[in-house]
């Protein structure tokens, strides 16, 4: 086994590994096939499974995820890739009214083991309509589990709760982190769904983090280390199931909390998270919960611009030096 | 002998349409007397579409159904009982009451769902077919819409991808000329909406008598014959009309006295009766059948009535697979 791999590799390891141990698994979105992935996301996938289990489809959001859903409630355990997560939009219907509301509006007569994989985030220059963070759009749906890795290794072991699982999952995969390197995973690793990592501990200041915001609240907290501020990252990994305990077990010892979250400022899913520890943590807290989040703009093209808009090291850094003297 | 044959099945497709339209017709009674909420979609008119379709198809097969899908609900299984309860909120519904008119599903019978978004569920049935086909099962799903829903993103992604993948899949227009309250063919630029847009996709569209439920039987049959061995989609445009409005209580007064007319005098049950004589099936018969359908629904409305309400409770079950709703820790 190589000594590390990257994001983008553990992307197509995971899937491997789940078609390899399920014949129902089978993958299907544009240019995933032979072309391998835009992102690099799906190699040797055609190779090794196929025609039969690796589909290419035609630019067509509403009918890879329509017939993603079909193929769910039929016996199949699909996962299609919606190659940017803006793209979601163009196939939404189903992410909102089809997916999430098919077991409940049926009485729990039908049940759709899916996966919605896409690549989401920015930092890479991409401009407005490439780069968003939307995972936020996800959490506004009851009835869709969502999964936000930040390691290669986290990448497989959701990757495969993801694929076994009997709800849908959408699966951020983040694009600014498909080039990073980390440990390999060890065989038949699997993550859990709902369950978030504390990667780093600390005694001043509790921060929570998502996908590539976790690499920026490390960086951050080992820069405030060297000046006597001790900050605990805790990576959620997934925002559905939300685990709420974790955070609230590192907030009663730090006694504050910043959240670090892509998506906007509006509407992002840190202000449920802070709902929820101002609602059941108030006695923990000893300062305001701050939000480090993208400024309520559309993603900028270039580059300092668009650090102007989303999370930076420096405005974590800045944000805890002033929490911790709140 | 064949007369005989071909005059019992007729006579029992004539008493599921009977059982469909006297629903309808209660369903309608029963909005109208406050005991059902929301909205209603009638498929009063439609019968031939679903009982035809039904009579074609493998009880393995799927269908999925619009939000005006009493009709597919009930030609596939689904008793009037459970379908009333359902509208009437009872617990006894066919989904619980967590769904209501616009959703009734029975999975065990291959009714896959009734979809109130447009379109929807054109490429799910995709999808169920391209699973029939990986798992080799020979299975062929069908999808039921209107008219409205060909000027939709997902009925073209559906018919593009179902031809690209030789799905066996049947797409089944149900026409009734108009999308909710407006003629359809003024805001449609070809004649036959479905039909017209098949040859841009390779799929040979066919126009049909939607009120003929042996029209209707014949053609689903061969459509879904061709798709099980391999020669992929259909797509098939029956001509019909609902005897409600679109929804609740909309009078339809939209619709030319002429034409309301003109379509009432084709009603699929006067159709089938008029068959029925010429294949000399004795008239007690029919009337016998008539008086089952009728007693049947009877019984249904009864039974729905009498039925608990919803439990409050169930509010909170079924959004995952493990029954729960659960979403945090």
């Amino acid at each position: 086994m190589a000594d590390v791999i990257t994001y983008r590799e553990a992307v197509a390891e995971g899937i491997a590994r789940e078609m390899r141990r399920d014949e129902t698994v089978v993958c299907l979105g544009e240019d995933i096939g032979a072309a391998e992935g835009v992102f690099k996301t799906t190699v040797g996938l055609f190779k090794e499974f196929g025609p039969r289990r690796v589909w290419d489809t035609p630019i067509s959001e509403q009918a890879i995820i329509g017939a993603a859903t079909g193929a769910a409630m039929t016996g199949m355990r699909p996962v299609a890739e919606i190659m940017f997560s803006d793209f979601l939009a163009c196939c939404w219907d189903y992410l909102a009214n089809e997916i999430p509301k098919l077991r409940y509006m049926t009485g729990g007569q039908v049940t759709v083991p899916l996966v919605v994989r896409t690549a989401n985030g920015g930092g890479l220059g991409f401009g407005a309509q490439h780069s968003q963070a939307t995972e936020n759009w996800a959490l506004t749906v009851p009835g869709l589990k969502i999964a936000a890795p930040s390691t290669p290794a986290d990448v497989i072991g959701l990757m495969a709760s993801a694929i076994r699982s009997d709800d849908p999952v959408v699966f951020f995969e983040h694009k600014g982190l498909f080039a990073s390197k980390g440990e390999p995973a060890p065989p038949d690793h699997v993550v859990p769904l709902g369950e978030a990592a504390t990667v780093r501990a600390g005694t001043d200041v509790t921060i929570v983090a998502l996908a590539a915001t976790v690499p920026t609240a490390l960086a951050a907290a080992e820069r405030l280390a060297g000046e006597d501020v001790s900050a605990e990252v805790i990576d959620l990994r997934c925002l559905v199931p939300l685990d709420v305990r974790t955070v609230l077990e590192s907030v009663a010892r730090t006694s504050r909390l910043i959240i670090v979250e892509e998506n906007p400022y509006q509407g992002g899913w840190g202000g449920t998270v802070a709902s929820i520890v101002a609602d059941e943590g108030f006695e923990f807290l000893d300062a305001p919960i701050r939000r480090v989040a993208s400024a309520c703009v559309p993603l900028p093209f270039a580059d300092r611009l668009e650090d102007e808009v989303i999370p930076t090291v420096d405005k974590v850094a800045d944000a805890v030096r002033r929490l911790a003297v709140f | 002998m064949a007369d005989t044959d071909a005059g019992a099945e007729l006579l029992d497709l004539y008493e599921q349409m009977v059982i469909i339209r006297r629903t309808e017709q209660a369903a309608h009674d029963l909005f109208l007397s406050g005991l059902v909420k929301g909205t209603t979609h009638l498929a009063a008119g439609h019968e031939a579409v679903a009982v035809g379709a039904s009579a074609a198809l493998r009880p393995d097969d799927y269908v999925f159904a619009t939000y005006r899908g009493h009709h597919h609900a009930i030609a596939r299984g689904a008793s009037p009982e459970e379908c009333l309860a359902e509208l009437m909120s009872k617990a006894t519904g066919i989904c619980k009451a967590k769904g209501g008119s616009m959703h009734l599903t029975k999975a065990d019978v291959g009714m896959l769902g009734s979809y109130a978004i447009v379109g929807s569920h054109l490429p799910i049935a995709a999808g169920a077919a391209w699973s029939a086909t990986l798992r080799g099962t020979e299975q062929v799903a069908v999808a039921f819409f209107g008219d409205g829903a060909t000027n939709i993103g997902a009925f073209h992604e559906a018919l593009n991808l179902a031809a690209v993948w030789r799905l066996p899949v049947l797409f089944v227009c149900e026409n009734n000329l108009y999308m909710e309250y407006t003629p359809i063919a003024s805001v449609t630029a070809v004649a036959n909406p479905a039909a017209d847009r098949g040859p841009a996709y390779g799929i040979a569209g066919e126009v049909i008598d939607g009120n003929d439920v042996l029209v209707v039987r014949d053609s689903v049959a061969a459509a879904a014959d061709r798709a099980r061995a391999g020669e992929g989609p259909s797509l098939i445009e029956a001509c019909t009309y609902r005897h409600f409005g679109h929804s609740r209580a909309d009078p339809a007064t939209y619709r030319p006295e002429e034409e309301v007319k003109a379509w009432l005098e084709r009603d699929p049950l006067d159709l089938a009766r008029a068959r029925l004589d010429e294949l000399e099936v004795a008239k007690e018969q029919i009337l016998a059948a008539d008086e089952r359908a009728e007693a049947l629904v009877a019984d249904a409305v009864a039974a729905a009535k009498a039925a608990p309400p919803a439990d409050p409770a169930e509010a909170l079950t079924d959004v995952w697979a493990d029954g729960g709703a659960a979403w945090r820790t």
